[in-house]
This record gives structure tokens, C-alpha cells and sequence, in this order.
């Protein structure tokens, strides 16, 4: 059994995703979901801005 | 009239601007979201066992719950405003905080149901919160199937009210308090980690809070929307 593993064992702390904020490719993931975000409010915007133009031309009738 | 939200227009809510929320309502449910799913990811978390990074499920999983309950609040609240005013519009929002509210849900049950695979080893448990959150759901699709069913608008809005206010209590009952009396593996419920006192610490809250009041704005606006293109068809066919 090699050292590091005994020390992993010995290792009290509840694991958590320390690799991946240490390489940094944790935030690529955070980019990910914050562009995703960004599109779906993006969409409801789009769709508030159809509705009013659609009510606009309603009233006008 | 009972209740009155300053961000409603609804006086005289027979007509067809009776959901219309400010500019600035939406921009915040923009801002908190977009800033709390970043700091979700962010900020420092307790590390706790079994949950370990899952613990940030709160400022997600459990925001879109929250969001749920408070669209069924306002269902059950107009649907009492239905029955003592007899407005067609109010059956009718009732109706669209139901159907956005339960987008809401089935988001919280699949979310729930991967991380449940990856903690309990299973997609589902038989487990009271999540037979309950299950029960809960059904019920509500059981109100949209039941107001589908009635052509007359005036026994539609009467029948499908009462039976909303029985759903709301029944939701409450299954979410919030079975799954507390009995032993629910569900973080937060018998004795299992979760928000209480002494895991959800003053970080965690800081972007919990927030997030939970940007999922409900979220949810209000996706509901306007909607209530929007309701009122251009009632217009068309007018």
C-alpha cells in the first residue's frame, strides 16, 4: 500500500471537488451554465418584447 | 377584496391587464438569478459527508421548490378570489400559477431524482418525501385535467377553485409535514443534513436567500407571459 493512499485514508475530510477548482477547469463548467442562464433570459426577453409589439397592434385596431 | 400585491394591477380584474409586472421586477429576477447560479457555484460550502459538493443543489434544486410553492400560494389565493368574486380572470390565473408552478416541480422531482442516483444509488427511493413531492404533483395535474373537463366557465372556475384549494392543503401536507413526522432519508427531514441551524451556514444564506426570491420573480414573469398571450386569444375571438 503506497503511502499517499495510507494518508488519503487517514484523511478525515469529506472529499469535495478540490482537483477541480485547483486546475481551474471548475469555472469552465460555471461559464457553461451562466451562458445557458444568460440565453434562456435572453429568450424571455425576446418574447416580452413579441408580446408587447402583438398588443400594440392590438390597441391600434 | 382581501389580497392586493402592489406589483398587480388587480382591481377590476375581469380585465385583461390583470397580471403586468414592472420593468424593474423582471430586471431583479435577472440579476439575482444570473448572479446567484454564479455564486451557487462559487462560494465556500461546509464540507459535509454523502452530500459533499451536492450541498450546492440547495441554491438550485430546492430554489425551483420553493418557486413551485410560493406559483401554487398564489393559485390557491386566487382561486379563493375566484369563489368570492366570481371573476372568470381569476380562475384564469389561478389556473397559469398552476400549470407554471408545475414546471417548477417536474424540474425539483427530475433534479432530485439524479441526485438521488448518485447519493442513494437509486433515480427513486420509496422515501416520504419524494412519494409525497410525487403524490403532490399528481394532484395538480388531476386540477388541470379536472378544469379541461368543464365547458360551462362558470362551473369550470367553481369546481376546479375547490378542488385547488384541497390541492394546496394536500401539497403542503405532503411536502412540508409527512415527510417530517415519519423518517425521510431527504436531506433536512429526520435528523439528515440539510438548511437546519447547524449546516446551512451564514455564506450558504447570503446566496440562498437571494436566489429563492430570483426563482419566484422568475416564475412570476414566465406566468405574465403566459397570462399575456391568454388575453391576446380571449381578444382574437372576442
Amino acid at each position: 500500500m503506497s503511502l499517499s493512499l495510507v494518508y488519503t485514508m487517514l484523511d478525515s475530510q469529506p472529499a469535495m471537488a478540490d482537483l477541480m477548482r485547483s486546475n481551474g477547469k471548475l469555472y469552465v463548467v460555471v461559464g457553461v451554465v451562466i451562458l445557458i442562464f444568460l440565453v434562456l433570459f435572453a429568450f424571455l426577453v425576446f418574447l416580452d418584447i413579441r408580446l408587447r409589439k402583438l398588443e400594440k397592434t392590438k390597441g391600434s385596431k | 377584496m382581501p389580497f392586493q400585491w402592489s406589483c398587480f394591477r388587480t382591481f377590476g380584474a375581469n380585465n385583461l391587464e390583470a397580471l403586468r409586472l414592472p420593468i424593474w421586477v423582471k430586471f431583479l429576477a435577472f440579476v439575482t438569478v444570473i448572479s446567484c447560479v454564479f455564486l451557487g457555484f462559487i462560494v465556500d460550502v461546509p464540507r459535509l459527508d454523502i452530500l459533499n459538493e451536492t450541498i450546492r443543489n440547495l441554491f438550485f434544486h430546492v430554489t425551483s421548490w420553493f418557486a413551485m410553492v410560493f406559483l401554487f400560494l398564489l393559485s390557491f389565493i386566487y382561486s379563493i378570489k375566484h369563489l368570492s368574486s366570481g371573476l372568470e380572470m381569476d380562475d384564469r390565473l389561478a389556473k397559469i400559477f398552476t400549470e407554471v408552478g408545475m414546471v417548477f416541480g417536474i424540474a425539483g422531482l427530475v433534479t432530485g431524482m439524479l441526485w438521488a442516483k448518485y447519493t442513494w444509488g437509486a433515480y427513486w427511493v420509496p422515501d416520504p418525501k419524494l412519494n409525497g413531492a410525487a403524490i403532490s404533483l399528481l394532484a395538480y395535474l388531476a386540477y388541470v385535467v379536472l378544469r379541461n373537463s368543464f365547458s360551462d366557465p362558470i362551473t369550470k372556475g367553481r369546481v376546479s377553485s375547490v378542488y385547488n384549494i384541497f390541492a394546496f392543503v394536500l401539497m403542503l401536507i405532503f411536502i412540508f409535514i409527512l415527510p417530517r413526522m415519519t423518517s425521510s432519508l431527504h436531506p433536512g427531514n429526520g435528523g439528515n443534513p440539510a438548511f437546519s441551524s447547524y449546516d446551512l451556514d451564514n455564506t450558504m444564506r447570503l446566496v440562498f436567500y437571494p436566489a429563492i426570491i430570483g426563482w419566484i420573480l422568475l416564475g412570476l414573469w414566465i406566468s405574465e407571459i403566459k397570462f399575456r398571450m391568454e388575453a391576446l386569444q380571449i381578444n382574437k375571438t372576442k
